[in-house]
Parts: structure tokens; C-alpha cells; sequence
């Protein structure tokens, strides 16, 4: 594989760039591996980079059903921050911004982590409370954050309007390393990593079933055939219910689009990410310079990966009161992806009641941002069979009701 | 220099002239002029610079597939970045500025970028600028924003208004050229409610610069014919400026409507949302011509064939003077012939066909044209302005026979049918081998809720790219989709168009066919964001193989025409390199809306003050005039406090507590909510919703509940009173009314659809005042009408009366600790009732009191509130509530969850009071600290403030929290550190701070 640098693309220009290899190989399937991952999404990938990283386990397949990264990794709006409220949450959110920080380096591949800064707006005195909150745990978890006043706000925010008649700007929690990445790229750069440590990406290869002998994992069949295995990761975010039902359990995982949308691409206006939880809206410039949106689900279950209108509607009009500015920009394209929702909208990072299966799925809204964090907790839960990043999002956690609910901290939750 | 030519223009009014500016500079076209024709017109060709490359850009089309001539429109609070140029209707006074260069148009810096274009190929960014690391954020990142981004963002609030539609149609004809002319009618016809839109400002699209006939008139004479009978038909309705958005799930379309962007001084919002639920949609949305890939297509005066006759025959224009057609198709010739009617000098035709066309070929060829079969252009050279064309043949490299001087190339690629709107909402698409084009699959149509098909594309967008084929075509969709909507077809006769003689399109995906690398490296495919036919393919060599794939790594496709000229050929590209059929590699998916809409419309009327509902009690102009600061509380606004001559919010806060416990304060209690449950099942109802005991409730009594969630959690409080044996109102919080009494109907319908309960929201019907206070029973008495002493209305009950002359319920109920009286009435009489309450209680000193006052009072008696000590992860055990959860009952919602082994974990934090060793104030949302860090290295924690504020009952700080084994650790002292590093200390206390055994509320 080459090495990606200035001097080599100077060096490809010469031949035109003809004298590129491929990214990541295509390889068959192999009739068995030590460790299978279900979906090349983020999570998946970063799983397995991390297991072969961190722990040397590289006979690793990772199998999907249509084109890597090609889920809600390459759907979503980007936003990274780790500023949450409860510790479980905080501490696999922050170790993933902090590898999201060199993950550029790690992976030689530009994922362009851009930590420009996240703001969280106060509109509300229950808003205030529970942001003032959050800035105190944060503080003890090692998260930087702050509290900022509606003036600091204005300092980051020129466009923003503080005073709407209706709920007018009240202060801020202020991730300043928090921010945003090329989402794409965050899932090429890991698939690009896993190739070259000789695991096999195995795209447009769907997973129909989950064998087992004896309460334990044996492999899984696919459309390209059987294909055995010691271990496997289910990482299949909104379909998370469907390869459970395969391998003969059930999820407490509700299915339902979130939608987004982005603005035709105007100069830089908005250096950092502004998001407005009263309002249900939140807002930041792609490095393209379009505003990327997004805000509210659909109200009700489903599997449609589409765009619907309603949610679009209450979110534009939020941000037309936060931002007067946007209101003459025009709304480039909308769509939808399947989020998997738990019941506290916390993940599920866990052994199943099969030997050798393990799941990560439930990131519903937010777990763009949890990508590198979430593979590294998860390969070690899969090599070791235990984490201190995922063994407080283990499954039985519905069933004492320990449950990690973040709901306190931030109404939307990406 | 003008382009005008003398006998063309059937849009144009030359006898209304029009001024504009670009750039600064006054030009003149006439009215009927799009902004691209005029300036076209003013001989402007190079009107932008492209994304990347910064590349000069000039007109390609004519209409909304337009990728380079976008323009900033307007001044100031009407500014518009972006606004496509072809699709803009010329006005007096426009003014428009070109985007994305520095300093000028004409010189721009960014244009190096074009120089070392051969090292920023497809995705190159992804490749480099990894070191250092810091650099990116501070260094790269910066620069690639800043020569990125398009237009100017607006600087303003916005001048205009906007607005919506509601509207419900048996048909949505989407495109008002002929075929969706004729489909409207055909289901006009059997009486249907049908809506035809149209984006343009003119109706019948392409035929009448098309040509041909139909029933033996000329198009345009159909046309007016068609719209005469339409405009009769009373349950037609035509909009012209219309464009179909998208089409959604459930016959769900939204039609975007331009009012006033063609006369921006009328009066009336500029933009119209129409929000349409249609029981059919016909998709009659037309083609689009697709660019041929050679070398130098991208350079100004390279247009587009249908666009060049579009100028020349719609505006006049000619935008060459000299023109070379390319093709591989018979429609070019179309364009061949109008230009030489218009007098302009068609050098060549190059048809890439070795046998060249049918009848049109031999049309043109009589009039005099050259036309050179096999060939095609190896490269245009010229820097904004097309100077001349190198021949070579199609089968080869591209070693050039013969350059020829010209100053506009027109090119033909073939047509793709508009299949957006057809595909928003999963209507699937098949390869038309024969003409080179993906076309709807009339099998796998978009279905509704009913499974069956409500989407038809006709005409064009179905793929039939002959008058004849698309009449007869949209005929039978108006016809079968007035079936579909339940209307009974009549038998009319279809319309006859002409169908012209054409040779088969031979699919032309490079030109030439074997084009070297660096021909390759000048051919794009999307003009706007700077892809070429090299990067695709460097794409597909690296392993991006899925469309998607490509169209990410490159950005092909996703500029702001979303690929409208460019997703078909970078397609193909894409194919040919992969060594796939097009069909296997398949499409991009397409996603609304068709072209950019506004937000300005999408967020409709509801803007500033209207953005959402303000809900106002009866009493709120009181409030206002008497200087409330306000807190919203959903969409509430309640007041905070009311500040008196000069006090600080904080200042007047402390007035209203002391002087409520002291004499007597009145409230606004109206937000909070009231929700009537009635019903023989009532009680047993409001057993399982409460964790208290509600059925045993006499009529005329009160009592506190709690509902919990069905996982245990505590998430609303209320009093409830009894009014008779079937019938309870419930009180919840403020915030909670809409969601509690949905919760309560979602428990109704969904699992006890058999009881006989009935719920309603009254919360707005009453207007309820609490009147505080030692001093309260007085203020009462001197109002007069009924008995208020203990005796007759003791603590938590109930009585209708009458209170000064006005009919009240009057609750002895108190969330302060004092002696306390809710009163509700009507809500029309709300405001009568504060006004005799105010004059009554003046003497006993009597104040309001708010939101704030009202928070200190309850935490100074050491009540929980719904979102301070609770906040979805609380249970009422933890709050020592248990008093209030019955032991009797076999169930409530979330007793269940309630026994799960975290629940009853004796390491569950609790309630306790906190009070700082200093007196003062301890930080909102604090934790306490304990020793060690856990696996994660977080600092252990063992408790946390929930509320804390500064009593002035007390003169000191006071505070409630939950706490590890809290009330087994009366009197032991937590650390609390601050964000700002400073640690305040708090001792362990009960958390009732004022009046311990509750005497002053049961006087
Ligand atoms: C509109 C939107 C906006 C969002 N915004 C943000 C944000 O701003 N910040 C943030 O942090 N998060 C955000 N998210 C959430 C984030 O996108 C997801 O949590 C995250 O991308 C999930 O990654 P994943 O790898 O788990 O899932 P995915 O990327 O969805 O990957 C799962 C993969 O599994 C594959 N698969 C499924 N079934 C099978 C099978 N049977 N066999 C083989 N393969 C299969 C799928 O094809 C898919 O590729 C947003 C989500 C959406 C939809």
C-alpha cells in the first residue's frame, strides 16, 4: 500500500495519477476466520482495526451487505463532542474525541477532525440548570467544557440572533475541541488500515443467518456462502434487531429515520457547531460551506431510509429564529437514516446470550462521534471479554434498570 | 456588444426594455428575458468560476440543470447567493454580482488552483495535509473554506415573507409542458380535482422551439388551445412559477411557488409552500440534455445544443456567433437548423456516428450545413471564451485532423428523462438501451399506503422522446390515473403529434473513445465542483467502485444541480472503467428537493413572535404592565419576577418570598395544568396512572400524586380532587400538561380501550390564582361570597363558591408551606377576579409573586420539583416519597421496573438537605466528591446538588440533593468542587428547612 502524503500525489501527478493501487482490497471470502464483524459501518471498521491494533488479532473478516461506510457513518451530520453527563457515557465519548484527534496520523488518511468547537445554547432556565450541571461532571471526568455567557456566544457566533422573542440565548456549554469530521472519510481511512493489516472487507455480502451449536457461535451464512468463525461482532446499527433475531435474541431497539439536510454552499459564516435543544435544531458549515442541518426523527417506527417534510419544517423554522440570516439560503437536499433507539438513547456495547457474539448497536442519534472510541472498547470486549469503556452498557442493564439515560443533558442528542 | 438577433424571441417583449446590473455594470435586456438570456444577450458568457479548480464558467443551459451561472442576487436584507441565472426571470433593477473569484470575475486569484490542478486530482485532500497535525484546523482547513463556498453568505435579517398552502387534489400533474398539458386534461375531463404545476413562468416547455405538429397545429396553437380548455374546466387549477419539490411518502408533494421573485415590488410573501396530499401524481417533469466529455468542454461557450436554440428562438440571443454542433444523436440537428434560420454561422456538425442521422441530418445538410460524419472534438482551446475546436475522429486518441476557429461549440450527448420526483419516494428505474437513458420502471412504481402504485411518469419522464409518443403516452397517464383516483375516464380522442424520422442515438461516454490521459484530465463531468472524466476513473482504480463511492470520493453529483448534467455520464464512466453494464453499477439515489428551495418558505409564516405558539394566562397584561420579567416554561411564559422601582430581579425575588411569608403574596397558577378524567372507570384508571391510592378519594377532597413512567421514574406530580363520584381533575406541572394527558390517552387507547374514561385538557378553560400567606384567609373574607375558615374548608379540600361576586372552585391546597388558597375560575374571569383579589389584598400588604419566589418558597419546605430533584432517572423512593405509593395497590405503571435490582440498591443516592458551612450558595448542579478515580480515571463522585438558592427565610443558603446513603449521614460534611476550582463545602441536613411539622399551612 502506499503511504499518503504531498509528495506522493506530486509524484502521481506525473503519470497522471494512473499509478494509484487500490484503497482497500476485494478479496473472496475465506472459509473461516477468528473473528467475524457484521457491517462495515464506522463501528464495525474501527472494531476491527482495534482488534488487530491493540491486540494482534488480524484473521479478521468484515462483511457487508452494500458498499462500506455506506449506513449512517456516510448519512450523518458529523457532530463530535463528548460533553455528556453521565460517567459511562463520558468516558467512551472522550477517549473517542481523543483519538479522533490523531486519528488523521494513526491511519495515514485525512479524516479531517476539525475540533472548531461545539456550543450548546441555554434557552431555558431548566436549560441553564442542566448545562451548569453537566460542566461540574464534566469538570470531574476530564472533559474540558465550560459554561459561557450569551456575549461569548455572540463572540463565536457573530450570525447568531440572542434575543428571539421567544426564547431568547441564556449562555452556552462550550466544548471547545469538540467538532466535526469528513464522515466518508472516517470509514475509507479504517477500511483502507484493516486491508492493509490483512483483514478481508467483504462488501455486498449480507449476512441471512447466525449459526450456532450448543449456545455458541459457529459462523454465520452470507450471500456469498457459509463462512465459519470463533467470535463474532453484530455492528449493524438500525438492523441491529433483525441479525439479533438471526442469532436468537431480542433487543430493546426501536427503529426510526432522523433527518437532515444541508444548504447550497455559501462563504464561511460559522466557525463552530451551534446546537439549540429548546428549539430542536442544530447547525454547522461543511468545509464545502454549506450548512448542515438537522434536528427532529419521524414520530413514528420504520425502516425507509427517505426524507420526510414535517420534522425539516419545525427544524428550518427553529433555525431560521436562531440564525435570520439563513433565511434566504435554500435547502440543497434532504434525507433520512435508520437510528436505533434504546430506551435511555445509550448504547449497547455487550456480550448476548450466545457464546461468542457480541453486540454494538443503540448509538441511535449520535454515534458518528463514538466511532474510534466505541471499536477500541469494543475489540477489547471481544479479545479480553470485558472493558471499562463498555462493561457499564452491557445488556443487563434493562433488565436491573440500570439505565444510562442522557436526556438530562441535551434534548437531541448527536 | 449586443447578441441580439433581429427576427427570433417569442418570449421577449421588445418594446419593454429592461436595466439590470452584473457586476456593477448597466446592461438592458427586455422583458421575458431570463437573467442568462440577457446577459448572453450583453454578449456575457463568463459569468462564474468553478468550486475547485476556480475555473472560468460561462452558460451551459437553459433552465434549472444549470451548474455555472449562479449569481448573487439583491442587496442587503433581499440578498441571495446562488441564485441560478437561467432560471431567473429579468426585472428593473436587478442586480447581480458573479461569485467565487477574487479580486474580479475576469482575474482571479484562485485561478493557480487551475494551474496545479493536475495535483489536486478527485479526493486528493484525503491523501495530504495530515502533517502536522495542528495544521489542518489552524492552516488548511481555513483556506480550503475560504476558496470554497460558493456565493457570499446573507448578512441580514431577511425583508421577505412567506407562506402556505394546504391543499388536497385527486392529481398532482407535476410539469406543465405538453404532456403534462394533455395529461391534466384527459383527467380534467372526467371531473377529478386536478393540480398542474409548472416551474417555468411559460407553459408547454419544449415543443414550441422543438418544433413538429400536433393535430396539424403548430405547438403553440395547441397550447393556447389546451390552456383555454383547462382554465375552463372548474376543477382544474393551474400555477405557472410552481416547481414540484418533492413527492413523499403517502401522496405527500410540495409545490414551491415563486411569487415575487420576477417582481420582487408586489406586495405579499415572495415564496408559496404548497403542502399537498394527493391522491395521484403524474410525473410529466420532461429531459435533459447531457454533455458530451472531450477535452475543454468546460470552457465558456461550450453549451449546451437545446440551450443554444433555447437562447437563440425563446430570447433572440445568439451565443456564438460562429458556432461548431457535436452530437451523437439526431436531436443536435435541431439546434443546427434553428441557428442557421437565425442567421448564425454553423461552421460544422460532428456527429460521432460513422452513418451520421436520419431525416433531420438531411434537413440540415439542404440547408447548407457541413456536416462531418465519425467525428468529434478532441479538444476546445480558449481561456473564457471558446477560440477554437480540434477535429480528430471518435474511434482514436485524439490526434487532431484540423482545428477549426470558433466562439461556440453546441453538444448533444442524448436525453435523460427527470426521474428525481419519481424516485424521491423508491420508484425504481430501467436502462433504455436504445436511447442511452435510465427510465421509470412503470413496474416498480412508488406505492402508497395501500400498496398500490400513485405515481405515473408520462411524456418525456417516461422516457418517450417523440411529440407523438409523449402525447399519446400522457394521454393514457391522465387517464389511467383518474381511474386510480376513482373517476370514470371518457372516451376523448388522444392528440396526434408528428413524429420525425430519427437515426439511433450511438451512446458517446468519451470523446474520442480512446482519449489519452490527458485529454482525459480536461473532459468534465460536473462543472460546478471541478470533476473530469480522470478523476472517475481514479476513483475506480482505488477501489471506490460503488457509485456512491464515487460520487463521494470525487464530489461528482453534488453541487447545487445535484448532478443534473453530470450523473449519467459520470455513470457511464464509471461503468466503462469498472468494465460493467451501466444497469449493474446503478444509480445515485435522489433526494428532494428537485431544485434548492428557500428556507424562508419551508419555514412558512411562522417567524419572530409567531415562531411558535405564545401561550398567555388571562392575567398576562397585568403582568406586563406591572413589569414582569418573563421565564418561559414551555410555551408558556410565566413571570420570574416583578422588579419595583429600580430593585434587581435578585433584590425583588427576596421581597416577594419574605413578604408572602410575612403577610401575603398572590400567583399566577394558570399554566399549570388541568385535566379532567372522567368516567365510571375513573378511579381504577387513575389507581394504575398514580402511584397513590386515587379511588378511595372522596368528592370534595385533595390529594397529592405521583406518575410514574413505566420504568420506574418519576415524571409528574399534581394534586388531584375529587369532584364527584366519576370524575377527578388532575393537576400536573406546567410543563407537563400536553404530555401527561397524551401519555393518559395513550394508555387509554392502545391497552384499556375498553374502560369507560374519558380525558380532556382544560388547562386553558380556567384561570387559577393562589393567594399565600398568613394574611390569605383575610384577604378572602374581605372579598366575600363564601365560607373559607378552617372548619368548612380544612387543609386539601375543596368547595364551589362564589368569591367576590365571580363563581370560583377554591382549593386549600399550598406548594409554599403558608396558609394557601388556589381559586379557579372561567378563564374569561381571570383577569376580573387578580384585579379584586389586587384591591382586596391591598391593605393586608399583599404582592404578586413569580416563577422564582414560588422555587425558593417550595425548596425552603423541602418540596421536590419536577425537573430539579427528577430528571428521568429518579425514582420516588430516592426522593423520600415513599409515603405517597401505596402499598395496597397490586399495580401502578412502574411498580413493576421499580423492584428491578438497581431500584432497590441501598447505594441509590437520596434526598437530603445541603447547607454550605459558609452560609452561601452552592453552585447550581454540583457533585460531591469522593476519594479515588474509577477504571475510566474519572474523579468518584457520591452525590449532587438538584436545587439551590438563597433563602431569605432563612438568611442563607439552602440546598437539596441526592446523596450516597444521604440520610443515614445526617451532619457529615461533602465537598463540592466548583468549575471555577473553587471547592465550597455543604453539611448534610434534612431537607425540610422552614416549618418542620407543617403547622402554617394547617391553620
Ligand atoms: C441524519 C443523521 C444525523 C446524524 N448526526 C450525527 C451527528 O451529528 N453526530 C454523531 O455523532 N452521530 C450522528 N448520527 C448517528 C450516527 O450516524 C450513527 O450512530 C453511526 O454512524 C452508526 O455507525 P454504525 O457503524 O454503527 O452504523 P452504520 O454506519 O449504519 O453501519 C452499519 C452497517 O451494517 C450493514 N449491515 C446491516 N445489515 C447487514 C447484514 N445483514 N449483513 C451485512 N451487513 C449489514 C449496513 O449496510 C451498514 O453499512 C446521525 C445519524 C443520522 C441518521
Amino acid at each position: 500500500m502506499k503511504r499518503y502524503s504531498a509528495f506522493a500525489v506530486a509524484r502521481e501527478a506525473l503519470s497522471y495519477h494512473t499509478g494509484w493501487g487500490r484503497a482497500w482490497r476485494a478479496p473472496e471470502p475465506k472459509p473461516r476466520y477468528d473473528v467475524i464483524i457484521v457491517g462495515a459501518g464506522g463501528h464495525g471498521l474501527a472494531t476491527a482495526y482495534y482488534l488487530g491494533k491493540n491486540f494482534g488479532i488480524t484473521n479478521v473478516a468484515v462483511l457487508e451487505k452494500g458498499w462500506l461506510g455506506g449506513g449512517n457513518t456516510g448519512r450523518n451530520t458529523t457532530i463530535i463532542r463528548s460533553n455528556y453527563l453521565q460517567d459511562p457515557s463520558a468516558a467512551i465519548y472522550e477517549k473517542s474525541r481523543a483519538l479522533y484527534e490523531n486519528l488523521s496520523q494513526d491511519l495515514n488518511y485525512n479524516v479531517m477532525f476539525s475540533p472548531r468547537g461545539v456550543i450548546m445554547l441555554a434557552q431555558t432556565e431548566h436549560e441553564v440548570r442542566g448545562y451548569r450541571r453537566t460542566a461540574h461532571a464534566n469538570a470531574l471526568q476530564g472533559v474540558t467544557t465550560e459554561w459561557i455567557s450569551p456575549a461569548r456566544v455572540k463572540e463565536l457566533v457573530p450570525i447568531i440572533n440572542l434575543d428571539g422573542p421567544r426564547y431568547p440565548v441564556l449562555g452556552g456549554l462550550w466544548q471547545a475541541r469538540g467538532g466535526t469530521a469528513r464522515h466518508d472519510a472516517v470509514a475509507w481511512g479504517y477500511a483502507r488500515a484493516c486491508s492493509a493489516m490483512g483483514m478481508d472487507i467483504i462488501q455486498q455480502c449480507e449476512v441471512t443467518g447466525v449459526r450456532r451449536e450448543g449456545g455458541k457461535v459457529m459462523g454465520v451464512d452470507t450471500t456469498r456462502g457459509a463462512i465459519d468463525c470463533d467470535k463474532l461482532g453484530i455492528v449493524v446499527a438500525g438492523h441491529s434487531g433483525v441479525l439479533a433475531d438471526m442469532a436468537g435474541f431480542r433487543l430493546p431497539i426501536e427503529s426510526v429515520a432522523l433527518q437532515a439536510l444541508v444548504s447550497e454552499p455559501i462563504k464561511p459564516c460559522m466557525d463552530v457547531v451551534v446546537m439549540a435543544n429548546t428549539v430542536h435544531g442544530y447547525m454547522s458549515q461543511s468545509d464545502k460551506g454549506e450548512m448542515v442541518i438537522g434536528g427532529g426523527a419521524d414520530g413514528y417506527n420504520n425502516y425507509t431510509q427517505r426524507g420526510s417534510f414535517h420534522h425539516v419544517e419545525e427544524t428550518v423554522r427553529a433555525l431560521i429564529e436562531t440564525f435570520p440570516m439563513i433565511s434566504r439560503l435554500k435547502m440543497l437536499r434532504q434525507w433520512g437514516g435508520i437510528v436505533d433507539m434504546t430506551g435511555d438513547r445509550s448504547p449497547i456495547l455487550s456480550k448476548t446470550p450466545v457464546e461468542g457474539v457480541f453486540i454494538n448497536c443503540g448509538w441511535g442519534t449520535g454515534g458518528f462521534k463514538a466511532i474510534p472510541g466505541s471499536g477500541w472498547g469494543m475489540a477489547e470486549l471481544i479479545a479480553k471479554g470485558h472493558s471499562p469503556l463498555t462493561d457499564a452498557f452491557s445488556l443487563d442493564r434493562f433488565k436491573e434498570g440500570r439505565f444510562i439515560d442522557e436526556s438530562v443533558a441535551a434534548g437531541v442528542a448527536h | 456588444m449586443s447578441t441580439r438577433i433581429a427576427n427570433q424571441g417569442r418570449l421577449i417583449d421588445r418594446s419593454k426594455p429592461v436595466r439590470f446590473t452584473f457586476n456593477g455594470k448597466s446592461l438592458q435586456g427586455y422583458a421575458g428575458d431570463t437573467l442568462a438570456s440577457a446577459l448572453l444577450a450583453n454578449d456575457q458568457m463568463l459569468v462564474g468560476r468553478s468550486f475547485k479548480y476556480h475555473r472560468p464558467r460561462g452558460i451551459v443551459a437553459s433552465g434549472a440543470e444549470e451548474p455555472n451561472a449562479l449569481v448573487g442576487l439583491g442587496q442587503g436584507e433581499t440578498f441571495e447567493p446562488n441564485q441560478r441565472a437561467t432560471t431567473t426571470e429579468l426585472f428593473d433593477g436587478l442586480t447581480a454580482q458573479s461569485q467565487n473569484h477574487w479580486p474580479s470575475l475576469e482575474f482571479d486569484i484562485g485561478a493557480v488552483n487551475s494551474a496545479f490542478a493536475r495535483f489536486l486530482p478527485g479526493g486528493f485532500y484525503y491523501k495530504t495535509f495530515i502533517h502536522p497535525r495542528a495544521f489542518w484546523k489552524h492552516v488548511y482547513e481555513p483556506f480550503i473554506r475560504q476558496s470554497a463556498g460558493l456565493g457570499k453568505a446573507p448578512k441580514d435579517r431577511d425583508a421577505d415573507t412567506y407562506e402556505h398552502f394546504y391543499v388536497f387534489a385527486d392529481l398532482v400533474v407535476i410539469g406543465g409542458g405538453v404532456a403534462g398539458l394533455q395529461a391534466a386534461k384527459a383527467a380534467g375531463e372526467t371531473g377529478a380535482r386536478v393540480l398542474l404545476i409548472e416551474q417555468t413562468a411559460h407553459w408547454g416547455g419544449r415543443a414550441p422551439v422543438d418544433g413538429g405538429e400536433i393535430d396539424g397545429m403548430a405547438p403553440e396553437d395547441w397550447i393556447a388551445q389546451t390552456l383555454d380548455a383547462l382554465r375552463a374546466m372548474p376543477n382544474v387549477t393551474l400555477r405557472a412559477r410552481c416547481m414540484g419539490s418533492g413527492v413523499y411518502d403517502h401522496g405527500y408533494v410540495l409545490g414551491y411557488e415563486r411569487l415575487t421573485d420576477h417582481a420582487p415590488e408586489t406586495a405579499g410573501p415572495r415564496h408559496r409552500l404548497w403542502r399537498i396530499r394527493a391522491g395521484q401524481v403524474i410525473t410529466a417533469t420532461g429531459a435533459i440534455e447531457r454533455p458530451l466529455s472531450f477535452a475543454g468542454n468546460d470552457v465558456p461557450g461550450v453549451m449546451l445544443a437545446s440551450a443554444m436554440r433555447d437562447y437563440a428562438v425563446n430570447y433572440g440571443v445568439a451565443p456564438g456567433r460562429r458556432v461548431i454542433v457535436v452530437t451523437n444523436n439526431d436531436d443536435a440537428y435541431r439546434t443546427a437548423i434553428a441557428l442557421k434560420r437565425a442567421g448564425i454561422d454553423v461552421l460544422r456538425v460532428l456527429d460521432a456516428r460513422t452513418s451520421g442521422g436520419g431525416a433531420l441530418m438531411e434537413e440540415a445538410k439542404a440547408q447548407g450545413i457541413r456536416i462531418d460524419c465519425g467525428r468529434a472534438i478532441a479538444k476546445v482551446t480558449g481561456g473564457k471564451r471558446v477560440a477554437k475546436v480540434a477535429i480528430c475522429a471518435q474511434e482514436g486518441q485524439g490526434a487532431a485532423l484540423e482545428e477549426v476557429a470558433c466562439d461556440a461549440v453546441a453538444m448533444s450527448g442524448g436525453w435523460s428523462p427527470v426521474v428525481h420526483l419519481w424516485s424521491h419516494c423508491g420508484g425504481k428505474l430501467i436502462w433504455d438501451d436504445a436511447w442511452a437513458m435510465f427510465r421509470p420502471d412503470p413496474a416498480r412504481a412508488p406505492t402508497g399506503a395501500d400498496g398500490r402504485p400513485f405515481v405515473t411518469a408520462a411524456g418525456a419522464a417516461n422516457g418517450e422522446l417523440t411529440l407523438g409518443a409523449t402525447l399519446a403516452d400522457a394521454d393514457a397517464a391522465g387517464k389511467a390515473a383518474a381511474k386510480s383516483a376513482g373517476f370514470k375516464p371518457r372516451r376523448i380522442r388522444t392528440p396526434q403529434g408528428s413524429v420525425t424520422d430519427e437515426a439511433p442515438l450511438v451512446p458517446v461516454w468519451l470523446m474520442p473513445r480512446a482519449a489519452k490521459v490527458e485529454l482525459r484530465a480536461k473532459a468534465w463531468l460536473d462543472y460546478q465542483n471541478d470533476v473530469k472524466v480522470s478523476d472517475v476513473q481514479l476513483a475506480a482504480r482505488e477501489g471506490y467502485e460503488s457509485v456512491e463511492h464515487t460520487k463521494r470520493y470525487t464530489t461528482l453529483g453534488m453541487a447545487t444541480d445535484q448532478g443534473k448534467l453530470s450523473n449519467i455520464n459520470g455513470l457511464a464512466t464509471l461503468s466503462e472503467a469498472l468494465g460493467e453494464a451501466i444497469p449493474q453499477v446503478g444509480t445515485t439515489t435522489f433526494r428532494p428537493p428537485y431544485t434548492p428551495i428557500s428556507f424562508g418558505a419551508i419555514a412558512g409564516e411562522a417567524r419572530g413572535a409567531v415562531f411558535q405558539p405564545l401561550r398567555r394566562t388571562p392575567i398576562h397584561d397585568w403582568h406586563e404592565a406591572h413589569g414582569a420579567t418573563w421565564e418561559p416554561v414551555g410555551q408558556w411564559r410565566r413571570p420570574y419576577t416583578y422588579p419595583q422601582n429600580g430593585e434587581t430581579p435578585h433584590d425583588a425575588v427576596m421581597r416577594e418570598v419574605r413578604n408572602t411569608r410575612q403577610a401575603v403574596g398572590m400567583l399566577d397558577a394558570s399554566t399549570l395544568g388541568k385535566i379532567l378524567v372522567r368516567g365510571p372507570d375513573a378511579g381504577r384508571f387513575l389507581d394504575l396512572l398514580y402511584t397513590n391510592m386515587m379511588s378511595t378519594l372522596k368528592p370534595g377532597k385533595c390529594r397529592y400524586g405521583l406518575m410514574c413512567s413505566e420504568n420506574g421514574f418519576l415524571m409528574d406530580d399534581g394534586v388531584v380532587a375529587r369532584i364527584d363520584e366519576e370524575t377527578f381533575l388532575c393537576h400536573t406541572t406546567t410543563g407537563g400538561a400536553e404530555h401527561i394527558h397524551a401519555h393518559m390517552e395513550e394508555w387509554l387507547q392502545t391497552e384499556w380501550w375498553d374502560w369507560q374514561v374519558y380525558t380532556a385538557n382544560v388547562t386553558e378553560q380556567y384561570a387559577q390564582i393562589a393567594v399565600v400567606g398568613p394574611k390569605a384567609r383575610a384577604v378572602l373574607e374581605k372579598l366575600g361570597g363564601m365560607d373559607v375558615s378552617k372548619e368548612t374548608l380544612p387543609f386539601m379540600a375543596w368547595a364551589d363558591g362564589t368569591l367576590g361576586g365571580i363563581g370560583v372552585r377554591l382549593y386549600r391546597i399550598s406548594f409554599s408551606g403558608e396558609l394557601s388558597y388556589e381559586i379557579a375560575v372561567r378563564a374569561g374571569q381571570g383577569r376580573a377576579l387578580w384585579d379584586r383579589l389586587t384591591q382586596a389584598g391591598a391593605e393586608f400588604g399583599m404582592m404578586p409573586y413569580g416563577t422564582e419566589a414560588l422555587h425558593i418558597m417550595r425548596a425552603e419546605k423541602g418540596f421536590i420539583m419536577i425537573g430539579d430533584e427528577t430528571d428521568g432517572t429518579v425514582i420516588p423512593q430516592d426522593l423520600g416519597l415513599g409515603w405517597a405509593i401505596s402499598k395496597k395497590k397490586e399495580d401502578y405503571l412502574g411498580k413493576r421496573a421499580q423492584q428491578r435490582s438497581h431500584m432497590t440498591d441501598p447505594t441509590r443516592w437520596k434526598l437530603v438537605g445541603l447547607e454550605t458551612l459558609d452560609g452561601g450558595v452552592l453552585p447550581d448542579g454540583a457533585y460531591a466528591v469522593a476519594e479515588g478515580t474509577n477504571a475510566n480515571g474519572q474523579r468518584n463522585v457520591q452525590g449532587r446538588v438538584t436545587s439551590t438558592y438563597q433563602s431569605p427565610t432563612l438568611g442563607r443558603g439552602i440546598a437539596m440533593g441526592l446523596v450516597l446513603h444521604g440520610p443515614d449521614r445526617m451532619g457529615e460534611v461533602l465537598e463540592f468542587p466548583g468549575t471555577d476550582g473553587k471547592i465550597s463545602k455543604a453539611r448534610i441536613v434534612d431537607p425540610v428547612f422552614y416549618d418542620k411539622d407543617g403547622e402554617k399551612q394547617n391553620v
